[in-house]
C-alpha cells in the first residue's frame, strides 16, 4: 500500500517505546528567543522524546508557544540554544540545505490553513515533493499521488484546482502532500482548526489511520481537548515551557 | 519539465500582462540595439572602404621620424658630434631600385613609386597651384582607384605621352582649361614645360579634384630637376587591416617614415571610436531600462508569492532552489525578449537596408549600408540576459532569505 512507511519504522512502532537505539525525535534544552529591542521568548528549556509510531498532541493556551515548538521540531526554525536530534543525529550542525533535505524526506507538514499552491491541480500539488526528491519516474509519482488521494477519499478530485474544493477536502490534500515522500513523521499545526466538526473528525481519523495502520509518527497541535484525549500522549505548554496538563 | 521551471512559469503566467510588457521592453531594447549596431557598423565599414579605396594603404615618404644621425656619428665612435652641418642637398628616397627590391620579397600587395611636388599651372592668364605627382601609370593604377574616377581620357594615356597632364575637374574649372588644351606648368626649380591636358578626373573629394595633377614620372623628374629621384612609395595591400603592421616593418627595414592609412586618418578613427562608444552606451542604457522592468515584475511576484515561498520551504526546498525559481523568471523574460528582439532587429535591419534615398551630393548614397554580424546579436542578447540575470537575482535573493516561519505565522 502506498502509505506504508518503511518496514523498519513499522517494526519500531510494534516494539513501542521499548526499542533500543536513539528515539525518532529528541529535544534537549530547546529554547527560541526572538531577538529585538524587547526579546520575545517563544519556548524555553524544552526536553522531550518522541518515539516512532506515537500520536502526540501539543496543547496549551493561545500564545503558549505550540506552533513555535512545532516549527523547531520540524527544522523550519532554528533554536537560540539547545538542539533537536532526529534518529539521534544533531540537526543544528548542518547547513540550511541539509535541513531542507530532511524536511523533504523525513518530515511532512500540515498547517491550519491548507497552503496549497493555487496554480497547480490537486494531483500536481501532491506530486511536488516527489518531483523535488526525484526518486520515482513521473508515471510512478502520478500513480502514487492518485493512490494517496484515493486513500484519503479524494479520488474524484485529482484534476481539480484547490479553489474548487471545500476546506476539509483541501486540508486532506495537504495531508496527502505531507505524505508524498512517505516521511516517518507528520507535523500538524491545528489541522482541524479551520474546519467544522464533521470535517475535523474526518481529518482526525485520517491522522489516526496513519499512526495505526502505517506506522507514522504524528505530532499535532490542537486546541481541542477532546481530540487531544483521543491521541496517545499529550504535551502541555504554558508560557513556552512544558507543564503538567 | 523540471519542477523549478514549471513553478517559475506559473508565476510568470500569473502575471501575464505585466510579463508581456517586460518582454516587450527587452525585445525593443535588443531589436533596436541590433538594428542600430548594423547601421552604425555598416556605415562605418562603407565609409572606411570608400576612404581606403581612395588612398594608398601605406605610404613611404622621404622623411624620418627621428632626424638621421649625422654621418660622422656612424664613422667615429663619439658620444656627441658637434658642429656637423646637415646634408641638405638631395631629399627623396635614395636608391629606389634597391628599396623596391628589398620590399618586393615579402610585401603582400602592390607598390608604386612617384615623385610629388608643388607646381603652378597657367592657362589663359589664370594660375592655380597644384600638387603635381609623377607616376608610372600602370603601377599607379594598381595602388589607386584613380582609373575609375576618370571623367575624360584614360589614365593609361599618360604612358604614351611625355607631355601629357591629367588634372582634377576642379583644377580645370579654375583655369578654364579643358581636354586638349595646353597649359604651362612651372615649378620652384624654375623649369617650365607646356603640357597637354589629356585627362580629367573627379574623385568626389574636393581637395583632390581642385588641387592635384598627374604626369608621367620622367616629366615630373625634369620639372622638379630631380633626375631619377622619387619621394614617395605608395603601397596597396591585399589585406587593408595589416597596414599598421606592414608600415612598422617597412619603417624598421628602411628607416623611412611609413604611414598606414589608419595613422594618416588617426582623428577620423578616433571619431569612429567615439561614435561606437556612444552607441554602446545608448544600447546599454536601453537594456538597463529593460532590466528595471524585469526587476519590478520579479519583485512583485516575490511579494505576491511570499506564502508559496513559505510552503515550498516547508516542503523541503532550500534557499538555492527558491533563488533559482525567481532568477529563472527574470532570465525567462530576458530570453523570450532576446529571441523576439533578435527577430525584430533582423527585420528592422532588412527594412532599413531596403530603403532607397535620393541624395544630391557628390558621394552617391542610395541606400543605408547595413552590416550583418552575429556579434551584434550576441552582444545585445548577452547584455540583455546579463541585466535580466541581475534584475532577477536581486529579488530572488530576497525571496530565498524570507523566513517561512514569519509568513506561516502571519497567514494563520
Ligand atoms: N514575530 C513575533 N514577534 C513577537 N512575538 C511573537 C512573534 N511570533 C510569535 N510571537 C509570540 O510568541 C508566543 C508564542 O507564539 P506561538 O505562535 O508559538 O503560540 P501558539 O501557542 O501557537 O498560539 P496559538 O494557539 O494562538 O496558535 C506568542 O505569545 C506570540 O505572540
Ligand atoms: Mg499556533
Amino acid at each position: 500500500m502506498s502509505l506504508s512507511a518503511e518496514p523498519e519504522t513499522a517494526k519500531r512502532s510494534d516494539a513501542g517505546a521499548a526499542t533500543a537505539g536513539p528515539p525518532l525525535i529528541e529535544a534537549r534544552g530547546l529554547t527560541r528567543i526572538l531577538p529585538g529591542l524587547i526579546p520575545v521568548t517563544l519556548v524555553r528549556d524544552i526536553d522531550l522524546v518522541i518515539e516512532a509510531g506515537e500520536f502526540v498532541a501539543i496543547t496549551g493556551p493561545s500564545g503558549s508557544g505550540k506552533s513555535s515548538l512545532l516549527y523547531l521540531l520540524g527544522l523550519l526554525d532554528t533554536p537560540t540554544s539547545g538542539e533537536v536530534l532526529i534518529n539521534g543525529l544533531p540537526t543544528h550542525l548542518h547547513s540550511e540545505a541539509w535541513r531542507a533535505r530532511e524536511r523533504l524526506s523525513t518530515l511532512g507538514f500540515v498547517f491550519q490553513f491548507h497552503f496549497l499552491l493555487p496554480e497547480f491541480s490537486v494531483l500536481e500539488n501532491v506530486m511536488i515533493p516527489m518531483r523535488k526528491l526525484g526518486r520515482l519516474s513521473v508515471a510512478e509519482m502520478r500513480a502514487r499521488a492518485v493512490d494517496i488521494l484515493s486513500e484519503l477519499g479524494l479520488g474524484d478530485h485529482v484534476g481539480k484546482l484547490p479553489i474548487q474544493l471545500s476546506g476539509g477536502q483541501r486540508q486532506r490534500v495537504a495531508v496527502a502532500r505531507a505524505l508524498a515522500n512517505d516521511p516517518p513523521v507528520i507535523l500538524a499545526d491545528e489541522p482541524t482548526g479551520s474546519l467544522d466538526s464533521a470535517s475535523s473528525d474526518q481529518v482526525f481519523k485520517t491522522l489516526r489511520h496513519l499512526v495505526d495502520d502505517h506506522g507514522k509518527t504524528v505530532i499535532a497541535v490542537t486546541h481541542d481537548l477532546d481530540m487531544a484525549a483521543r491521541m496517545d500522549r499529550r504535551l502541555h505548554l504554558v508560557d513556552g515551557m512544558l507543564a503538567d496538563p | 519539465m523540471p519542477l523549478i521551471l514549471s513553478i517559475a512559469l506559473t508565476h510568470v503566467g500569473g502575471r501575464f500582462r505585466q510579463s508581456i510588457v517586460s518582454v516587450l521592453g527587452v525585445m525593443l531594447g535588443v531589436g533596436f540595439s541590433i538594428a542600430m549596431a548594423a547601421l552604425m557598423e555598416g556605415s562605418q565599414r562603407d565609409f572606411i572602404a570608400t576612404l581606403v579605396d581612395a588612398i594608398p594603404h601605406v605610404e613611404v615618404t622621404d622623411d624620418r621620424r627621428e632626424a638621421a644621425p649625422p654621418p660622422a656619428a656612424a664613422v667615429f665612435d663619439a658620444v656627441n658630434v658637434i658642429g656637423a652641418r646637415p646634408d641638405d642637398d638631395t631629399r627623396g628616397l635614395r636608391n629606389p631600385v634597391r628599396l623596391k627590391a628589398m620590399l618586393d620579397t615579402w610585401l603582400p600587395g602592390e607598390m608604386a613609386a612617384s615623385l610629388s611636388g608643388q607646381a603652378v599651372l597657367r592657362y589663359g592668364g589664370k594660375d592655380v597651384a597644384v600638387a603635381l605627382t609623377g607616376v608610372d601609370p600602370a603601377a599607379h593604377l594598381r595602388v589607386s582607384n584613380i582609373g575609375d574616377d576618370m571623367q575624360a581620357g584614360s589614365f593609361m594615356d599618360l604612358a604614351a605621352d611625355l607631355n601629357g597632364l591629367i588634372i582634377g575637374d576642379g583644377v580645370a574649372d579654375k583655369i578654364g582649361a579643358s581636354l586638349g588644351d595646353t597649359v604651362a606648368v612651372s615649378t620652384s626649380s624654375g623649369a617650365v614645360r607646356r603640357l597637354k591636358v589629356i585627362g580629367l578626373f573627379h574623385t568626389g573629394v574636393t581637395q583632390a579634384d581642385d588641387a592635384t595633377g598627374y604626369t608621367v614620372l620622367k616629366t615630373a623628374q625634369v620639372l622638379f630637376s630631380r633626375p631619377n629621384a622619387i619621394n614617395r612609395l605608395s603601397i596597396r595591400l591585399d589585406d587593408v587591416n595589416s597596414a599598421r603592421a606592414v608600415a612598422q616593418r617597412v619603417e624598421r627595414m628602411t628607416g623611412y617614415r611609413a604611414t598606414s592609412w589608419q595613422e594618416a586618418n588617426e582623428s577620423l578613427m578616433e571619431v569612429l571610436m567615439v561614435r561606437n562608444i556612444i552607441m554602446y552606451t545608448v544600447v546599454g542604457a536601453i537594456l538597463l531600462v529593460a532590466g528595471f522592468g524585469i526587476f519590478t515584475i520579479v519583485s512583485t511576484i516575490v511579494h505576491e508569492k511570499a506564502r508559496d515561498i513559505a510552503i515550498l520551504k516547508s516542503l523541503g526546498f532550500d534557499q538555492a532552489d527558491i533563488r533559482r525559481i525567481f532568477l529563472m523568471e527574470g532570465l525567462f523574460i530576458g530570453i523570450v525578449g532576446s529571441v523576439l528582439g533578435s527577430a525584430l532587429g533582423y527585420g528592422l535591419s532588412v527594412f532599413l537596408g531596403s530603403l532607397e534615398f535620393e541624395v544630391r551630393t557628390n558621394v552617391e548614397l542610395t541606400s543605408l549600408p547595413m552590416h550583418y554580424s552575429v556579434w551584434h546579436y550576441a552582444i545585445a542578447c548577452g547584455f540583455a540576459l546579463f541585466s535580466a540575470g541581475i534584475a532577477g537575482y536581486l529579488p530572488a535573493r530576497r525571496a530565498a532569505q524570507l523566513n517561512p516561519v514569519d509568513i506561516i505565522r502571519g497567514a494563520s
